[in-house]
């Protein structure tokens, strides 16, 4: 059984114009300690994924449909005491901002005891004992000091190594980093996504990881998806997202990147920005931009199909992959 | 002072330091220590003694982390804030210090784009009227039709449908904002832009967007660029030339083919291994231990040494001039000066 | 000239009414699913529309003596006993029908009321730009010039001035010009509230790079204020130009009511109140009562509205 099952997930925005879509009815499976990058520019609905996968959505956004299966459970259905519990305790989430996760007026250590009490039977000085432990364990230099500072005392890489081991206090199964280095500088991003890599794989938890950056994602998953205007286009081993990119979007995304083109060339921009939740358009999203539009594309949404490693959702791949056995044939 | 403006550079920084004073009132700057009341006031050192050239057709980049004090920089450049001290030359006239309407006709040369494309266009104005506004200001005798001409030339040439004129800012997407920002700059025609961090706020696709007009205009006008970024591979792609700052002073100046292939600072080094690469699967950097020293509180010797694998006593008491090595680049260390770096296999 | 496309993001442009984007703003969309809104909107404008058509509406002319005969005085409304049919809401002290002289003391209120706020939003807002945008020594002298007046009342001041100008001219001079003297006293009291909000908002705006961007284009600091700045702090300064208009209005009421305002003969909602009030143990409670409940429902309504307005225009509730 995986560990996470979503299932045609539906997310919507209420609205003055009616509810609209901001999921659009998607589906993902996430084994145990699989690492999972979900990757895709502002408005394509990954942290919004993130959100609902914790049943942390806030009015205005609801979930409409599908269901969330988490370790057999169906989160969309829990009463608010079971996500309380499931929450910190079997998932936690890594956000962007440390000090948004953090409260400034309890110290490091007081935060973690609370976190620690709430969920299990322990005395105070058991607590404080774990806490120093996970402490350690994210290579926080001088752990006994730090458990009786302030936030605003520390740095940001400190504070999101704290943010990273308050995650894993009560051994969770699935950790949710939610673009968790966005705010901090490269040296120190570099350190932190090593140590996130490593507190995975040592204590076997399973990681969402949502970005932006493709480089990120490269480092630190085993598999990718790429996300659009609310859907998944395409899913697949990390490897062979980033070298065999099959989606036009993915390409594109990939393309666009500075290291891709020599200096002082024309990048490869994709032209165009993406729709706004109130203006999507008909068929598939991403046509007003893609190079390969047909009218197929314009009137309907492309399904996700799996074409080998990777599962792609684009009418003009599908032909491709339909023709290919012909050519090879003449 | 004078130089030959042909082969003479476009603009000359020297010895360039900004600090923003923290107690600004009199009774916030008394302190009471040691049974005495004394009046300290104590200062964020935000840019240290920073010199460097920029010639005609250049794009100067510089990068550093957070704090470093590239915004200051580019700020002071802008004509923002005044120094706290050093020069700033442009085009063979000292240019700091200058005031009200002096300022004018160097507003012309000198524009500027900025970071948040959400922030940096007036949310009241339509897109029309922030276009038109510099054109009138600085064109008092121009006919409305003349103006208008140009401010839709302006508009075409940054991929901007005229039509839009009557749109406010909150109708448009992050990269047609950028668009507008960098079009407003063009209105005056000017030499020289500093660029702010302009693609940090938007996504990926519209940064290859942003950026390729950038590329495009700068043919088109004969830009020269100081470009603020803490986004290597943008450097990479986009510089001529790169400075490196590392807590308001300078690490390392170079070309930047030389500095991607060479780098010498061990911090431009770690800079450089850090930045997240589509081909590896495994992060290799270079980890940096030890914190970074405070700006109030500068150490006396170099800054980066509280993080440097190479730091020792002299790196801890002495600060490091700036020094041009062969292949003309300018780094500001002990180790590298006494090949210290060299011998040891630290990467 | 460039070769790069166009964006396509966004769907080709319409230039819809003035009237229809008011109708279809945020503004206007809250303003249609808050009934509270509607009903104090509907009330205000019915109350205002009455008022500035006095002349037209009411039956009487309060100001023509040759209309008010002082044998008419002090009968009740007609639903009570001993009426006249020609007076609907009874007569004061005078002879005066009361709903002609309501509708022209509220005309006369409102009118204050503006004025004052008027010239409370020219001195705050004059002085909360410069104080927020110039700064330093600037900004401490004013903001503790805005200190020292707030901590006098409003009414204290206005009542010394008030009392000093009225022994000083005479009583018949102020009478002539009791209008201008409210007003004035009204709006110099109470500046430092607009003062205050308008420079918290600079500082804020001031901050934003489209400052910045004006700045490197070489405006001038008054163009800065004025063009950019200051259309970008209006939404705090209509909400509080709507809790102002409120109080300039109580405020006109009470002086009037003590004797300091309008002079009997001028009645304003304050002085029909306060001319009333000698006659309320006599029985004749209408000519208190029911000025008095005009006075209440206006300031009501005005303030619901200013409540709205404050939630609608709540930056951190449309702009995050």
């Amino acid at each position: 059984m995986s560990l996470l099952s979503v299932r045609d997930l539906t997310v919507k925005f209420a609205s003055r114009d009616g509810a609209m879509a901001a999921l659009n009815g998607i589906s993902f499976d996430l084994a145990r300690g699989e690492r999972l990058g979900i990757v895709g520019e502002s408005g394509a609905g990954k942290s919004i994924t993130g959100f609902a996968l914790m049943n942390l959505l806030s009015k205005p956004g609801f979930i409409d449909g599908g269901e969330i299966l988490f370790e057999g459970e169906d989160v969309t259905q829990m009463s608010p005491k079971q996500v309380r519990d499931m929450r910190g305790n079997r998932m936690a989430m890594i956000f962007q901002d440390p000090m948004v996760t953090l409260n400034p007026v309890l110290t490091i250590g007081q935060q973690m005891v609370e976190t620690l009490r709430a969920h299990r039977n322990l005395s105070f000085e058991e607590a404080r004992q774990i806490a120093l432990v996970k402490l350690k364990e994210v290579y926080i230099p001088s752990p006994d000091e730090r458990l009786d500072q302030y936030p605003h005392e520390l740095s940001g890489g400190m504070r999101q190594r704290i943010i990273i081991a308050m995650a894993l206090l009560l051994d969770p199964k699935l950790i949710i980093a939610d673009e968790p280095t966005t705010a901090l500088d490269v040296t120190i991003q570099a350190d932190i996504m090593e140590l996130l890599l490593e507190m995975c794989q040592s204590n076997q938890v399973g990681l969402i990881l949502i970005t932006h950056d493709l480089g990120v994602v490269s480092q630190v998953t085993e598999r990718t998806m790429v996300m659009y205007a609310g859907r998944i286009i395409e899913t697949g081993a990390t490897r062979s997202i980033i070298n065999d990119p099959q989606h036009p979007y993915t390409q594109g995304l990939i393309n666009a990147l500075p290291q891709q083109t020599p200096p002082g060339q024309r990048l490869k921009q994709i032209p165009g920005a993406m729709p706004t939740l109130s203006a999507m358009p008909t068929g598939c999203p991403f046509h007003t931009r893609c190079a390969h539009v047909t009218d197929e594309c314009k009137r309907t949404a492309p399904e996700v199909s799996q074409f080998g490693d990777t599962a792609v959702a684009c009418h003009e791949v599908h032909r491709l992959q339909r023709d290919l056995p012909k050519e090879v044939a003449q | 002072m004078s130089w030959d403006l042909e082969t003479g550079p476009l603009l000359r920084v020297r010895g360039l330091e900004k600090r923003f004073d923290l107690d600004e009132g009199l009774l916030e700057s008394l302190k009471f220590s040691g049974g005495k009341i004394t009046r300290q006031t104590r200062a964020v050192h935000a840019v240290n003694n920073i010199t460097f050239d920029v010639n005609k057709g250049d794009a100067v980049c510089v990068v550093g982390e957070s704090g470093c004090g590239k915004s200051t920089v580019a700020r002071m450049v802008a004509g923002l804030i005044s120094p706290s001290n050093g020069e700033i030359h442009y085009g063979g006239a000292r240019i700091d210090g200058l005031r009200g309407k002096d300022l004018l006709p160097l507003r012309k040369k000198i524009q500027m784009i900025f970071q948040n494309p959400y922030a940096s266009l007036n949310p009241r104005m339509t897109i029309g009227q922030t276009l038109a506004e510099p054109l009138r200001y600085h064109n008092p005798g121009k006919s409305k039709g003349e103006l208008q001409d140009k401010a839709i030339a302006v508009m075409k040439s940054v991929g901007i449908d005229p039509a839009w004129s009557a749109r406010y800012a909150h109708e448009l997407s992050g990269g047609q904002r950028q668009r507008i920002a960098i079009a407003r700059a063009l209105t005056v025609d000017p030499e020289f832009i500093v660029a702010d961090e302009p693609i940090s706020a938007l996504d990926v696709s519209i940064q290859a967007q942003v950026l390729n007009l950038m590329l495009e205009m700068q043919e088109a006008h004969g830009l020269t660029y100081l470009f603020i970024t803490h986004d290597l591979s943008v450097v990479e792609h986009f510089g001529t030339k790169v400075i490196v700052l590392y807590l308001g002073s300078i690490c390392e100046v170079a070309d930047t083919r030389t500095l991607f292939s060479n780098p010498k600072h061990p911090y431009t080094k770690a800079l450089l291994s850090a930045v997240p690469q589509l081909k590896d699967d495994r992060p290799n950097h270079i980890r940096l231990k030890g914190e970074i020293p405070t700006p109030i509180n500068l150490p006396a010797g170099c800054p980066f040494a509280s993080r440097c694998p190479l730091a020792d006593n002299r790196c801890a008491a002495e600060k490091p001039m700036p020094l041009q090595k062969d292949d003309g680049s300018i780094v500001a260390c002990h180790a590298v000066e006494e090949k210290r770096i060299d011998a040891l296999d630290w990467v | 000239m460039s070769n790069s496309t166009f964006d396509t993001g966004t769907p080709p442009l319409a230039t819809p009414s003035r009237l229809s984007l008011m109708w279809n703003s945020n503004i206007g969309y809250s303003f249609r699913r808050n009934p509270v809104a509607i009903i104090s909107m509907v009330v205000f404008w019915l109350i205002t529309l009455a008022a500035f058509f006095a002349p037209v509406l009411a039956p009487y002319n309060p100001y023509d003596p040759s209309q008010i005969d002082i044998l008419n005085s002090e009968y009740p409304p007609v639903w009570i006993d001993g009426s006249l049919p020609e007076f609907s809401l009874g007569t004061d002290d005078q002879g005066r029908d009361l709903l002609s002289t309501i509708l022209y003391g509220t005309r006369l209120s409102i009118i204050i009321g503006l004025c004052a706020v008027a010239l409370q939003a020219f001195l705050g807002i004059s002085i909360g730009l410069i104080s927020g945008y110039v700064g330093g020594r600037t900004d401490s002298l004013l903001m503790r010039l805005a200190d020292i007046q707030l901590s006098f009342s409003t009414l204290m001041v206005a009542i010394i001035f008030l009392a000093i100008t009225q022994a000083l001219f005479g009583s018949e001079v102020f009478s002539r010009y009791a209008v201008l003297f409210l007003v004035g006293v009204i709006g110099v009291a109470e500046w430092p509230q607009y003062a205050r909000t308008v420079r918290a908002t600079v500082l804020a705006e001031k901050k934003k790079e489209y400052v910045d961007a004006a700045r490197v284009m070489g405006f001038g600091p008054m163009r800065i204020m004025v063009r950019h700045i200051l259309p970008n702090s209006l939404s705090p300064i209509f909400v509080i130009s709507t809790v102002q208009v409120a109080n300039a209005i109580i405020s006109e009421a009470s002086l009037s009511f003590l004797g300091l305002g309008m002079p009997p003969n001028q009645p304003s909602l304050g002085s029909l109140i306060s001319s009333g009030f000698d006659y309320i143990f006599s029985g004749s409670w209408w000519i208190t009562a029911i000025p008095g409940l005009v006075l209440v429902v206006l300031v009501l309504v005005i303030n619901l509205l200013g409540d709205w307005m404050r939630d609608v225009l709540n930056p951190k509730l449309y702009k995050g």
